[in-house]
């Protein structure tokens, strides 16, 4: 009891002190990253969760420019090799200065990880030229070196070297048991991770000492707490109990406008949603009339409209707009008439069954979508057999091509347009790992050759042409159905000035982030 | 009393045996907990180590009695996610759920018992009429509407009570409780009520036909003419013959409520352990998943045997040996 006495003491305390100007943002996200190494895991939580702790060396702007962070500025000194100069005077968490040496390590700790070595196969390494000078090298001419740059979050050697108290080296990077690095951090990014209950609860808490002065971020501590189901979350938000979350469920969009105290934020996204037909199990699906049909005979931008509630951006090729590979001509091709011609023409007019399969918890309104397309697709007498799953169960069947018709959405990581076609609709190849998720075994010789060319050309806008020139040739081949990019949403009280930090990337920079 | 637990005990490692055999094999089902360790992009290759390492790709006999050798030792596996062994997750959920279920049956017994008595003693009164078809429309609405109008009505319209988690817990000697604070409490009104929705309308429906058949008996008439008072006659010795079957089905109705919890766990990211189970389902975290089954399975033996040993109590007839 007298124990009980004490906490609520405390706590009363600690309410005072935290009223007293002191300003906290309460954060409901669907997840809380899975460890506090962000090495652990390649995903979009972890990468949120990087810029908070971390720093990159650079990063992208709401206009898909590169902005200077660790990195003050950049020059190309050959062909292979990007020279960095490094900001003076930063200091991680543990205190320790930040130097070029750290950069090197990260770089060297980001080939061993399992999730991001296939991202950095390209680079050899670093070497550091003084304590704030790095030179960043690849092995071939490389077009994408600064996108990857915003991956790079230099961690602090020093603290990560050694071993910890059970004798396993610091810097382990561990992905199913305990580890130093998952439970551990020093960065140098505007937040301290100050209390972590996995799953319930991440206190962070603003670094004292954080290099970036001029930032208008006001808020001295976040507490993240991840709330699963869409419509609690929004509650959350509505009944005051959070100031900011993400993502907001389409179907709740006109409850957050309509709210008095509310703001929704939209944004494009890069994830585009596509059906592959596989060519293997289908010998209908090599013919091109037959692909063409199914393409002409999905009115994606019906789906957007009545299904995605307009929260997506019908789609016609692989890369949003602002990506390099975009085509303004490449447009959704809906034309039901034009299908059924194709389908004569390729000798099919009455039609044969398919088998698909979709996840039903992995995209927006993914089982709806199959739904829809199916019934579409009834309409030029293709008869599907649609099952759905969850996603747990879905990629395993993904894996082993277990349908005709399989749905599949991606996200560029390099975001870049090459990245589509690398995973998506390169000729599938066990060796080097391309065409990955080309559940359709489309294969086209010269796409290859064009996305593998474009990797190493470093004259930017002949880049752009070879790989617009992809877009093209996977539009005339109809190599797969493209449905939608879906939007990115956030939701926050109006105090809270959420425009000015989210990106296309859906990485908000809360280090900036204003409440008033 | 101690053949009885003996024999009990027997049973319950019976039980839990063959809920694990039966986890173990379903687990094979639930997808690839590797997907959900790795990033998208990630090759073939590295997740085909990754699962050589875990042991995944050992045969299922093999896995199975790797299983039964470390849970032998009290060590039911490793969850993936949260990086800790799978018994200390659950112990650490417990609490949670414990204090859901707790709550949930203590507005149970205080709406179902004067409730169900009144309309057994007035069943033509306004009142009985008003709660018996309130009780059919309860039983019809799913508990996952029930929690989400809940929220809508108290959290978003009136801004009256919290809408998600727990609040504020102090930790008491290694419990996180919700109970002692003013701010875990509020937390906990919503979640206890959308719960104890699912069973509140079958005890009160239980109570009043128990109770009317009750007082139809002889000895109550008897009661009657012997001109004892009515409080004596329907809360000694009326009620306390309504209670034996209401005890024997509220024993297993607890272990549905359990059940049940991991909706409206989900529902109010109450961090408990029918969510924690969900949220297992989804990542195919599977040696969580074995593991909670397990301890569930445990869990409703030993809430089975309390029962039998209260039934004896209250009446002196059932012996508890010859069961």
């Amino acid at each position: 009891m007298r124990r009980l006495k004490f906490v609520s003491l405390l706590l009363v305390l600690l309410l005072a002190a935290s009223t007293a100007g002191a300003k906290t943002l309460k954060l409901a996200m669907d997840a809380d990253p899975v460890s506090l190494d962000p090495h652990v895991q390649l995903s979009g939580g972890m990468l949120q969760y990087s810029h908070m702790v971390f720093d990159p060396l650079i990063r992208w702007t709401q206009d898909m420019k590169f902005e200077p962070r660790l990195a003050e500025k950049w020059e190309r000194i050959d062909e292979n090799t990007m020279r960095f100069y490094l900001r003076k005077g930063v200091k991680f968490h543990s205190g320790n200065p930040f130097t070029a040496k750290d950069v090197v390590w990260t770089l060297d700790r980001l080939k061993k990880s399992q999730d991001f070595k296939g991202l950095f196969e390209p680079f050899t390494g670093a070497v550091a030229v003084d304590d704030y000078t790095v030179d960043i090298k690849t092995a071939k001419p490389y077009a994408l070196l600064l996108n990857m740059a915003t991956y790079i979050f230099p961690m602090d050697s020093e603290f990560y070297s050694g071993t910890d108290e059970n004798g396993e080296p610091k810097d382990a990077i561990v992905k199913t048991g305990s580890s130093f690095a998952l439970s551990h951090e020093s960065g140098t990014g505007p937040y301290v991770v100050a209390e972590r209950e996995q799953g319930v609860k991440m206190v962070f808490k603003r670094f004292a000492d954080y290099w970036d002065t001029k930032s208008p971020g006001n808020v001295d501590e976040i507490i993240l707490t991840p709330i699963k189901k869409d419509p609690t979350r929004v509650a959350a938000l509505l009944s005051g109990d959070v100031d900011f979350i993400m993502p907001v469920s389409p179907q709740d969009f006109k409850m957050v406008e309509n709210a008095k105290d509310a703001n929704l934020v939209t944004m494009s996204g890069g994830r585009i949603i596509t059906f592959q037909l596989n060519q293997e199990r289908r010998p209908e699906f090599k013919d091109v009339r037959v692909r063409q049909a199914i393409v002409h005979a999905v009115n994606n931008v019906g789906i957007v409209k009545k299904i995605m509630k307009g929260t997506a951006t019908a789609a016609g090729q692989q890369g949003p707009k602002g990506y390099v590979g975009y085509k303004e001509n490449l447009v959704p091709r809906f034309d039901v008439k034009k299908a059924r011609e194709l389908m004569k023409e390729a000798g099919y007019e009455k039609g044969f069954e398919v088998s698909m399969l979709a996840p039903n918890n992995r995209y927006v309104s993914d089982e709806k979508i199959a739904e829809a397309v199916a019934s579409m697709l009834s309409k030029i007498g293709i008869r599907v057999n649609l099952k759905t799953m969850p996603k747990a169960q879905y990629w395993p069947e993904f894996d082993n091509r277990a349908a005709d018709i399989m749905m599949i959405g991606w996200h560029s990581d390099t975001e870049d347009s090459g990245n589509f076609s690398e995973f998506l609709t390169m000729c599938p190849d066990k060796e080097t790992g391309y065409g990955q998720y080309n559940s359709g075994n489309y294969c086209n010789k010269k796409v290859d050759e064009l996305v593998l060319g474009a990797q190493t050309e470093t004259d930017l806008e002949k880049r752009a042409l070879m790989l617009q020139e992809v877009e093209q040739i996977l539009y005339d081949d109809a190599a797969f159905v493209p449905l939608h990019w879906q939007h990115l949403s956030w939701a926050a009280k109006n105090n809270v000035k959420l425009e000015a930090i989210v990106n296309a990337q859906n990485f908000p920079y809360f280090g900036d982030l204003v409440v008033e | 009393m101690f053949a009885f637990i003996v024999r009990r005990i027997i049973q319950a490692t019976v039980v839990m045996l063959v809920i694990g055999f039966i986890g173990f094999s379903v687990k094979h089902q639930l997808g690839d907990p590797v997907r959900d360790l790795v990033g998208v992009s990630v090759s073939l290759e590295e997740r085909e180590i990754l699962r050589q390492e875990l042991g995944l790709n050992d045969p299922f006999l093999v896995q199975y009695g790797r299983f039964l050798k470390n849970a032998l030792h009290g060590d039911l596996g490793h969850s993936f996610f949260f990086k800790k062994p799978a018994l200390d997750v659950i112990f650490s959920k417990a609490p949670a759920t414990i204090e859901l279920v707790f709550a949930a049956s203590v507005i149970i017994l205080l709406v179902s018992v004067p409730v169900g008595l009144y309309s057994a003693i007035y069943p033509r009164r306004f009142f009985s009429r008003l709660a018996m078809g309130l009780s059919i429309v309860g039983v019809s609405i799913p508990v996952f509407l029930t929690a989400i109008v809940l929220i809508y009505i108290f959290s978003v319209q009136l801004h009256w009570l919290p809408s998600y988690g727990r609040g504020e817990t102090v930790n008491v000697m290694g419990w996180e409780s919700g109970l002692l604070t003013l701010d875990g409490l509020q937390h906990l009104i919503l979640p206890s009520i959308a719960l104890s929705s699912i069973m509140l309308p079958l005890f009160i429906r239980l109570i009043r036909s128990e109770m009317m058949e009750v007082l139809e008996t002889e000895y109550i008439k008897y009661a009657w003419a012997k001109g004892l008072t009515r409080k004596r006659i329907w809360l000694i010795h009326a009620f306390k013959n309504t209670l034996l079957p209401v005890i024997t089905v509220g024993g297993v109705q607890l272990g549905i409520l359990i059940a049940f919890t991991i909706l409206t766990e989900t529902v109010f990211q109450w961090q408990g352990m029918g969510f924690m189970f969900l949220e297992a389902v989804e990542r195919s975290d599977t040696a969580l998943l074995v593991a909670y089954l397990v301890v569930v399975g445990a869990l409703f033996v030993v809430v089975n045997t309390f029962v039998d040993i209260i039934y004896g109590i209250i009446n002196p007839t059932v012996t508890i040996a010859s069961r």
